[in-house]
């Protein structure tokens, strides 16, 4: 516990813990603005290992990650369009569609991964871009200035998504027709189209997110997520349906992630342990649940398709 | 027509891969039906499917979305498991029947904490089953990697996780030595017969049913909805459990095993037990049916695998299509119904379809997950 406790490992886990929350981060607040339209995307995870790895082989052939990246974000707009006409237009039980865009993704990347690529072959992963002077700052500097881009994008989205929920008319829009979706469209507003938008929106985001976690590892290998897409679905009841909530609930995953890691190399967990500590993120989204569902009221709408006069 | 659908995005898929569909379906064909070995094999890879098929009808038919399967096949693998090390002396006769029971203890354990916490807290079935699957297995692997490894296996390069051989007392019966088709498939079959009877010939099987598709009209007739809830996902999970112990009690080792990885145990049951289930429109009698199919799917995929250098993921994505296909076909159906009912009137329909081929209606149109 005595090499814990030093500033160097302290800031390096702080760090670290960052880069972990991003996956989390850029799902679930694509997640957020599907939930609070009313529509619940469980197909994350799915989307998710798709984006990853459409992201890895892309910068596996060109060496590009910028082109990576790109793909993943196409990814999730192709699978977003789906999950929209199959949750919206065609009003789809959202628990169940959910569950089968998921084992479609593992399914569809792990035949592609075997078919494509075969041998699991390293990407050159993220280059880490110092933020100019504030990169320089004892302690903030190394935990907050010395990321990669993604990192910067995701929380650069947090104010910039609590903004288009909370002042402007689109955001007011979502939030009607996930609350009151008859209300909104007596007053014009296509419950459609808002939900269409927000869904692919977030499906994008997850395709981003899965091309984060590929991106920053270097690497892809089946069922890459284990189960992260699932939990940014959890962190969206967690962070009470809004951006900032959200934030500090990938902040706590990745901590919690990061120190694991951080005991597990300094040998403070013995190795028959390891697997025990992992279980730590589930149960904490069990007990938060647990307590989440009793304070927060979830968007009235949520997981209801909308029908006119139904 | 989900199946025709998925299947036909399935030959797509092969085509570009590079494939010749007609042989590749040929050869899954053949690997999954073609021989009285194929056969068996499929049979057994449907006892599981069928087991968590059925559980998925009582808890989806209560509108309760049991999506932990997994976890609760692992936990109740693992309980039978510690039975049978325990008392390794008990005879066959009394041993089997008390494995099995541990496993549906298990699972039914393991259903009953999202139950409890969907009826009591409020908390996202969907959500916390799903968590749930991840803590078993993290759970699995620890103890199957460490306190319950086989101690025999002294070199290091052996040691996989997995227990000893479990006492033969606790073997599922052989029925046929030539295939090696074992009793687990008889438990399969009359658990799908006595859930089937439990849902529609008992007033419990009346009350999930009811709490399925208006909790409201429930409460105010009187039902516990909470403890309905609770029960389903109990009794679902309890399925999952019997799947897990028979998982373990009728493997070739006769051992639990696992892989290290999330589906090492199950090989997906957990999950594909679901499609099953809506495939067979969420009737037990029929999700025997569709288990059977997907059994042979799954099979079949390893022989096409060989035959046209296809993984057998491509059966995983193809499950995944079916279920987006049959709910998203679902509202199709009811535009349709609706559209018919009134030019038919009440009065001229005469009884309702049997049971048995009842649509996935039960299926509520809407999850009520959390209320209120």
């Amino acid at each position: 516990m005595k090499e814990f406790l030093t500033v160097s490992v302290l800031t390096a886990t702080a760090a670290s813990g960052i880069r972990l929350a991003i996956p989390f981060l850029l799902a679930s607040l694509g997640e957020t603005m599907g939930q609070r339209s009313g529509v619940l995307n469980l197909g994350v995870e799915g989307v998710m290992l798709l984006g990853a790895f459409g992201a890895y082989y892309t910068a596996l052939q060109t060496h590009s990650l910028w082109l990576g990246a790109l793909v993943g974000i196409g990814v999730g707009l192709v699978l977003g369009v789906v999950t929209a006409v199959v949750n919206v237009t065609l009003k789809a039980e959202q628990g169940i569609s959910g569950i089968g865009i998921y084992l479609f993704g593992l399914g569809f990347s792990d035949l592609l991964f075997q078919k494509l690529v075969g041998t699991p072959t390293p990407i050159n992963s993220l280059p880490v871009l110092k933020v100019p002077v504030l990169a320089r700052l004892p302690l903030l500097g190394k935990m907050l200035f010395q990321h990669s881009i993604l990192v910067y994008v995701a929380l650069l989205l947090v104010p910039v998504l609590a903004f288009v929920l909370n002042r402007t008319t689109y955001g007011t829009k979502i939030k009607a027709v996930g609350e009151n979706p008859a209300a909104a469209d007596s007053l014009g507003v296509s419950v459609t189209k808002i939900r269409y938008s927000t869904v692919i929106l977030g499906s994008v985001l997850a395709g981003l997110a899965g091309a984060a976690l590929a991106l920053e590892l270097g690497i892809f290998q089946q069922n890459l997520t284990q189960g992260e897409g699932f939990i940014a679905v959890a962190l969206v009841y967690f962070g009470a349906w809004r951006p900032t909530g959200v934030l500090a609930g990938s902040l706590l995953y990745g901590m919690v992630a990061a120190v694991v890691l951080t005991w597990n190399t300094l040998g403070i967990i013995p190795q028959s342990a390891s697997g025990l500590a992992s279980m730590a993120p589930a149960v904490i989204t069990v007990v938060a649940l647990v307590f989440v569902a009793r304070r927060v009221r979830q968007p009235a709408a949520l997981a209801r398709a909308y029908q006119r006069g139904g | 027509m989900a199946a025709v659908a998925a299947l036909i995005v399935g030959a797509l898929m092969l085509l570009a891969l590079g494939a010749n569909p007609i042989t590749g379906y040929h050869a899954l064909l053949r690997g999954a039906f073609g021989s009285s070995d194929a056969l068996t094999s499929t049979a057994l890879k449907a006892v599981p499917l069928i087991l968590v098929g059925v559980g998925i009808c009582i808890a989806f038919r209560a509108n309760v979305l049991n999506i932990g399967g997994e976890g609760q096949m692992v936990v109740g693998g693992l309980l039978g498991t510690l039975v049978a090390l325990a008392f390794p002396g008990i005879p066959g006769p009394l041993m089997v029947p008390l494995v099995l029971v541990a496993g549906m203890v298990g699972g039914g354990l393991w259903g009953a904490i999202p139950g409890a916490l969907k009826a009591y807290f409020n908390v996202n079935e969907i959500l916390s089953t799903i968590m749930l699957n991840i803590v078993a297995v993290q759970l699995m692997n620890y103890l199957l990697a460490g306190p319950l490894i086989d101690k025999t296996l002294t070199t290091t390069f052996a040691r996989i996780p997995q227990t000893r051989r479990l006492s033969p007392n606790a073997d599922l019966p052989i029925i046929s030595h030539a295939t090696g088709l074992h009793a687990g498939v008889v438990v399969a079959l009359l658990a799908a017969v006595l859930v089937y009877v439990l849902l529609w010939r008992t007033t419990l099987g009346f009350r999930l049913r009811a709490v399925g598709l208006s909790r409201e009209a429930s409460r105010y007739s009187g039902m516990s909805v909470k403890g309905t809830i609770t029960l389903a996902l109990t009794l679902s999970g309890a399925m999952a459990g019997l799947a897990g112990a028979v998982l373990v009690f009728g493997s070739l080792s006769h051992r639990m095993v696992t892989d290290g990885s999330a589906t090492g145990f199950t090989g997906s049951a957990g999950f594909n037990g679901i499609v099953a289930a809506l495939f067979g429109a969420l009737n037990p009698l029929w999700t025997i049916v569709s288990a059977f199919i997907f059994g042979g799917l799954l099979v079949g995929g390893t022989a096409m695998q060989i035959a046209v250098q296809v993984p057998s993921s491509l059966i995983v994505a193809l499950n995944g299509l079916v279920v987006v296909f049959v709910v998203s076909i679902e509202i199709v159906r009811r535009r349709y119904r609706l559209r018919l009912e009134p030019a038919l009137g009440a009065g001229d329909v005469g009884p309702g379809p049997p049971p048995a081929i009842e649509g996935t209606e039960g299926l509520p149109g809407s999850a009520e997950m959390v209320e209120g």
